[in-house]
């Protein structure tokens, strides 16, 4: 965020964030909605995993600001990010290729 | 002794100290939440069953759960907004109203525990109870911690709107970027836990 | 310039208002980033010696299992030796306690704790840390993490004895210590988690001005890579360690399988869960660590070479790529310490290949080191010959690695002491000498005393003699097939009949190490009062900011907020009237 909002600015962003505030509670209702649908496993999963993510992706940019955010920030989360791939790889080196 | 760019953001990063801080403390807290995941999703593989979590926790409350945590961010963020409009007396009811909700959601949780252990059910009864209190657990803290720190926001910190307003602006912001956090990660655990 | 003119008044206003702490604000609860590094510094080297105490015991136990310990076996208690003779519980205990020990309280906070704490701010011209408070906080964390550590000796069934790996399910199923263990583990991470943001954000934000990443001294580089890697690394330990007190205390079963039985009965509990998975998360961290634990050293090395071979260190933009690319690597080659774990070809060839990948930029960096001695008329004081020694020894260390890195040859060497012979020879007579270099680069610094370097040499020798004395006999044993931790050193073994005769040489050798540590000792703690005094402030003739600051360095550190006009390492620049050319130093002017 640039440290230099006029007070038109931040009613603008108010505005925003009522907007998200929206849309994550019309996110969770569809999520929980989709539960009692009782899907089978991996669409469940998908669905599940695709709208939390648009969720947290709500949170992030706008809450967090992280839609404006400086280059230092986001190079430190890319590497966070692989590392945390790699961390989440880890079931698939665990049942990907084993002998036992 | 002064240190620089505790208020002011360096001209060649663009932060202040405290952002790139807490910013780099939740990367820290998004590999701490992955090893948890990812172990979830290796157990899980391995089970010969696992229960879906409707089945055995309370979904309407759950839900009811995630609905005060969003609305403590966006009276968290507002808090921070009201700071930037110059209105301090706002400021000081959206902060407190964060502190509320985060209470409101400590409560529900501890109605979701009591439940399961009237029941005599425990974390030591399946590997999926052993998760789901351990994850569940671990954010609990997290809240807890938040709400510690915005209570001091709201009360004795706040007197540094006389003193320093801008450094109190910066302080709700990192402590927001914190909430939030704590907001996205039970935006993940809701869905993992309860609905699959 | 606005900004140099309120620092400085800062500076004014700090001395002014630094009469006014109390002792225990100025000395105990200190927020001065040079008090907190010299507490860690005190802290560290005491845990290493005790650490070290550990093993002298166990040595004795290995060259002459079985035999009343002299002298202080009876102080060791009935319940761990009866009539001095170590019981195998209590070698399990000090086994794993000296692990522990040496790296979570020893080495990491030493390099990072110490070096780091009171080099880095003084490197890129801050004065103080990011945030002093929390900088106290993780000293006092460390701390208790310690005490809790140290107290864990005094619960029924003593302190944790699964191995400073503390693999499950043994370590679930193990005494109280390992609850002690775990909890310390908590608030160690805590502490070094805090301590590496601290760092990050002060390395990022309060470097001087004109000092730029490409100007940063190397040492400050290979403290920014460790800073990472412990903020990345050690929270998936933190989260192991929540689920192993779970298990423990709760009830759970994250790292116990299903059907598990324990002396003769089916442990009680619902079982499903996975001891790999443990195995997994601890080295996710752990080979991260060993990169924390050498990387610091790295940084001291080159600080001490550049500065004692007056050239510039050679590829210094090499040493940084070097650094930051063996940062990133270190996350993706864990699981070459489980390839006996019954892991597939296809994932194992790919841990061999970055196992392999990761092997060059260390070389990169030892290159590096040795080419910049090269045509150099070198200052062979104490502090370069810890350096120069850690080259060598690194080397064997390193290279002693390859071998565990293939599965193939690590199918026969793992879990013998091949293996403590490897990593000691990286830790031990690597970090741990180029920490010692550390400590006679910076002693004048900080005192405004030299250390002796007569009683510098003796401590070199010997502890470069009777180093190898202890560790290279491990490799014969080692590849022999001797396992690791055996409580009477595999007196019962056929396969070891033949080398055990090395376990008495390399006992001897152990105890011949603490006592060249004495000479250090006395030359620490007597230097300080009857150490030569230093001319100046910069008596090593160094190019580095850490030397443009009084001596030693007041509260903020710098009397005049300093400007950075050059590289790290301007050693005989020609056509420059001295041999170094410091940063700092405006160019002259021209004509």
């Amino acid at each position: 965020m640039s440290e230099h909002h006029t007070a038109e600015d931040i009613k603008k962003h108010v505005r925003v964030y009522i907007n998200v505030f929206v849309a994550l509670m019309a996110l969770t209702i569809i999520t929980v909605g989709i539960s009692y649908l009782h899907l089978s496993v991996v669409p469940a999963i998908i669905l599940a995993l695709v709208v939390a993510t648009i969720k947290g992706s709500l949170v992030a940019s706008y809450f967090m600001h992280l839609i404006s955010e400086k280059k230092m920030i986001f190079a430190a989360l890319i590497l966070t990010g692989i590392f945390f791939i790699v961390l989440m790889a880890l079931p698939v080196l665990y049942y990907g290729d084993r002998f036992y | 002794m002064q240190i620089p760019y505790t208020v002011h953001p360096r001209p060649d990063t663009g932060l202040f100290n405290a952002k790139l801080g807490v910013w780099l403390f939740l990367a820290s807290e998004v590999m701490l939440f992955g090893a948890l995941f990812s172990s979830y999703v290796l157990l899980r593989e391995g089970a010969l069953t696992w229960p879906h979590g409707y089945e055995i926790l309370n979904i309407p409350l759950a839900t009811l759960n995630t609905v005060v945590l969003i609305s403590s961010s966006i009276t968290m963020v507002m808090a921070w907004a009201s700071l930037k409009l110059n209105d301090f007396a706002k400021y000081k009811r959206y902060i407190g109203s964060t502190v509320l909700l985060g209470f409101g959601f400590l409560i529900i949780k501890s109605f979701e525990y009591g439940a399961k252990f009237s029941h005599g059910i425990g974390p030591g009864d399946s590997t999926f109870l052993a998760i789901y209190f351990t994850l569940t657990g671990l954010h609990g803290l997290h809240v807890i911690g938040g709400m510690i720190v915005n209570g001091y926001l709201w009360g004795p910190g706040s007197k540094m709107w006389q003193s320093d307003p801008e450094r109190l602006t910066n302080r709700i912001e990192v402590a927001g970027l914190y909430w939030h956090f704590v907001d996205l990660v039970w935006i993940f655990l809701f869905p993992v836990l309860y609905l699959l | 310039m606005a900004h140099v003119a309120t620092a400085g008044h800062a500076v004014h206003d700090a001395a002014h208002h630094e009469e006014e702490l109390t002792f225990i604000r100025k000395y105990v609860f200190s927020q001065d980033h040079k008090v907190i590094g010299i507490q860690y510094l005190i802290t560290s080297l005491l845990f290493l010696f005790f650490g070290f105490s550990l093993m002298m015991l166990m040595r004795w136990q290995l060259a002459y299992p079985g035999q009343p310990i002299p002298f202080i076996g009876g102080l060791l208690g009935e319940a761990n030796a009866p009539g001095g003779i170590m019981l195998p519980e209590f070698y399990n205990q000090l086994g794993a306690m000296h692990g522990t020990i040496m790296v979570f309280l020893g080495i990491v906070p030493l390099a990072v704790g110490a070096f780091g704490n009171y080099v880095v701010p003084l490197q890129i011209g801050a004065p103080d840390m990011a945030f002093p408070k929390l900088n106290m906080m993780s000293y006092w964390v460390y701390f208790v993490g310690g005490v809790t550590m140290l107290a864990s000796f005094f619960l029924p069934g003593g302190a944790a004895n699964s191995g400073w790996t503390s693999y499950a399910p043994l370590s679930v199923v193990a005494t109280t210590g390992q609850t002690a263990w775990l909890f310390a583990m908590v608030f160690l991470i805590t502490s070094s988690l805090l301590g590496s943001v601290n760092f990050i954000v002060t390395m990022v934000q309060l470097r001087a001005k004109g000092l730029t990443f490409t100007r940063l001294p190397f040492f400050v580089w290979a403290q920014l890579v460790t800073a990472f890697l412990l903020l990345l690394a050690f929270p998936p330990l933190e989260a192991a360690g929540v689920m192993q007190l779970m298990d423990r205390l709760a009830g759970t079963s994250f790292f116990l399988p299903s059907g598990l039985v324990v002396a003769g009965q089916a442990l009680d509990v619902s079982g499903g869960g996975s001891p790999i998975l443990w195995q997994h998360l601890f080295w996710f961290l752990a080979h991260p660590e060993v990169y924390v634990l050498i990387l610091p050293a790295m940084g001291i090395v080159g600080e001490v070479i550049a500065n004692n071979t007056r050239k510039p260190l050679w590829g210094y933009k090499s040493l940084v790529y070097a650094s930051i690319f063996l940062g990133f690597m270190s996350f993706i080659v864990w699981a070459h310490h489980m390839f006996l774990t019954g892991m597939g070809t296809v994932i194992s060839t790919f841990f061999q290949t970055t196992t392999m990948i990761i092997s060059i930029p260390s070389v990169i960096i030892l290159t590096a080191f040795f080419i910049s001695l090269w045509g150099a008329s070198i200052r062979f004081n104490t502090q370069m010959l810890f350096a120069l020694a850690f080259l060598p020894m690194f080397g064997i260390g390193g290279l002693t690695g390859l071998p565990l890195g293939l599965a193939p040859t690590d199918t026969h060497l793992h879990d013998t002491y091949y293996v403590i012979g490897h990593f000691h020879y990286v830790v031990a007579p690597g970090t741990i000498f180029a920490l010692f270099a550390g400590v006679y680069h910076w002693y004048p610094k900080v005192t405004g005393r030299r250390m002796s370097d007569t009683l510098g040499k003796v401590h070199f020798w010997g502890s470069l003699v009777c180093m190898n004395g202890i560790f290279m006999p491990m490799f014969i044993q080692g590849l022999a097939g001797v396992s690791r931790r055996l409580y009477d050193g595999g007196q019962q073994y056929a396969h070891a009949q033949g080398v055990l005769q090395w376990n008495e040489f390399m006992s001897v050798a152990a105890w011949s190490l603490a006592v060249f540590q004495l000479p250090f000792m006395i030359n620490f703690f007597l230097s300080i009062w009857k150490g030569r005094k230093v001319e100046n402030d910069n008596p090593w003739e160094a190019t580095t900011l850490d030397w443009a600051t009084p001596t030693p360095p007041p509260h903020g550190n710098f009397a005049r907020v300093p400007e950075v006009y050059r590289g790290p390492y301007e050693y005989s620049v020609p056509g420059h009237p001295t041999d170094f050319f410091p940063q700092n130093e405006p160019e002259p002017a021209k004509g």
